[in-house]
């Protein structure tokens, strides 16, 4: 019981890790390009 | 120097002229269908790797981890490939377009991303089925090596220059990088590793999984391409504002010069 529950641990520590950093760096890409274009008209941007 | 709109932008500002309409952020209709699917794809990766995929035989629940190990290491592969074909592109084209540079370097982000999760997450497995979180094998040594490798490539990117400077140099070192990842994938071949050989990419063509474990990989496999590609398209466009701005920037330092210049010469 003991061992499954430290496997249980780690098995969804890695997925909270793993989802964890990718949704911080896409809020970290998201936060960045907000600041950025904010200063940009929109024909100044190819993907508009 | 050309003019670029956003120039013109910041002289109608500075001059008392309405500002044009403009719209935060970097994304289209593409984009978000693409996050929405990105979205359903981890929420499969979830269902399958965490609930209806079965335990190993001899791994036992630790074998979860790998859906999302396996398929971190293969994006860092794919990722690192895409800025070393990008940094090509820059080079030897004709044109030498500064978008191919922006796409490696968003390219590089998303892979070190990606390493450093595969490493992460390795070494919680290797806990569990080793008893160690780290050991200096060959495998898990070349991997971190790649790892620093492109966080340097990534702090060559920050150094001063021009644009052009900065995608020269960097493209430069992205072609020699990349030669790293072979020496990472045969290591455990070179070498006497505790890591395991691969599984799915034999070079006898025999795949050592069970059928819904394989499924569960590949949904895995899925689910991480759509994030690297949304986490590029939005990086690269970030990137290409931020080099807007910067030429606005030095268009607008340029004009002041020539204004105190006429104004000294007058």
């Amino acid at each position: 019981m003991l061992a499954l529950m430290e496997d249980a641990g780690f098995v969804i520590g890695s997925y909270v890790a793993t989802f964890g950093a990718v949704a911080a760096y896409a809020v970290y890409v998201l936060r960045r390009a907000r600041r950025v274009t904010r200063r940009l008209p929109d024909e100044a941007k190819p993907w508009t | 120097m050309a003019s670029h709109p956003a120039t013109t932008t910041t002289s109608a500002t500075a001059t008392g002229g309405a500002p044009p309409a403009t719209s935060a952020g970097t994304a289209t209709r593409a984009t978000r269908l693409l996050g929405a699917l990105t979205l359903v794809g981890v929420a499969w990766l979830l269902l399958f790797g965490l609930v209806l995929s079965p335990a190993d035989v001899n791994q036992g629940e630790s074998v979860r981890i790998l859906y999302v190990h396996v398929p971190s290491a293969w994006l860092a592969y794919l990722a690192f490939v895409v800025t070393a074909v990008a940094s090509a592109m820059y080079l030897f084209s004709k044109r030498h377009s500064l978008g191919w540079d922006r796409l490696a370097g968003a390219s590089a982000e998303a892979g070190v991303l990606f390493m450093a999760i595969t490493i992460g997450v390795g070494a919680l497995w290797g806990r569990l089925t080793w008893g160690v979180f780290w050991e200096w094998d060959a495998r898990l040594t070349t991997t971190a090596f790649l790892l620093v490798t492109y966080v340097g490539y990534l702090a060559v990117r920050r150094l001063g220059g021009t644009q052009h400077q900065r995608a020269k140099r960097s493209s430069i070192l992205a072609l020699l990088a990349v030669l790293e990842i072979p020496l990472v994938h045969w290591s455990v071949k070179l070498w006497r590793s505790l890591h395991q050989e691969a599984t799915v990419l034999r070079p006898d063509g025999d795949v050592k999984m069970d059928g819904l474990m394989l499924f569960t990989l590949f949904v895995g496999i899925v689910a991480f391409t759509l994030m690297y590609v949304w986490l590029v398209i939005h990086r690269q466009r970030t990137l290409a504002a931020e080099d807007l701005l910067e030429d606005v920037g030095l268009d607008l330092a340029i004009d002041a010069r020539r204004a105190e210049r006429v104004a000294e010469v007058g």
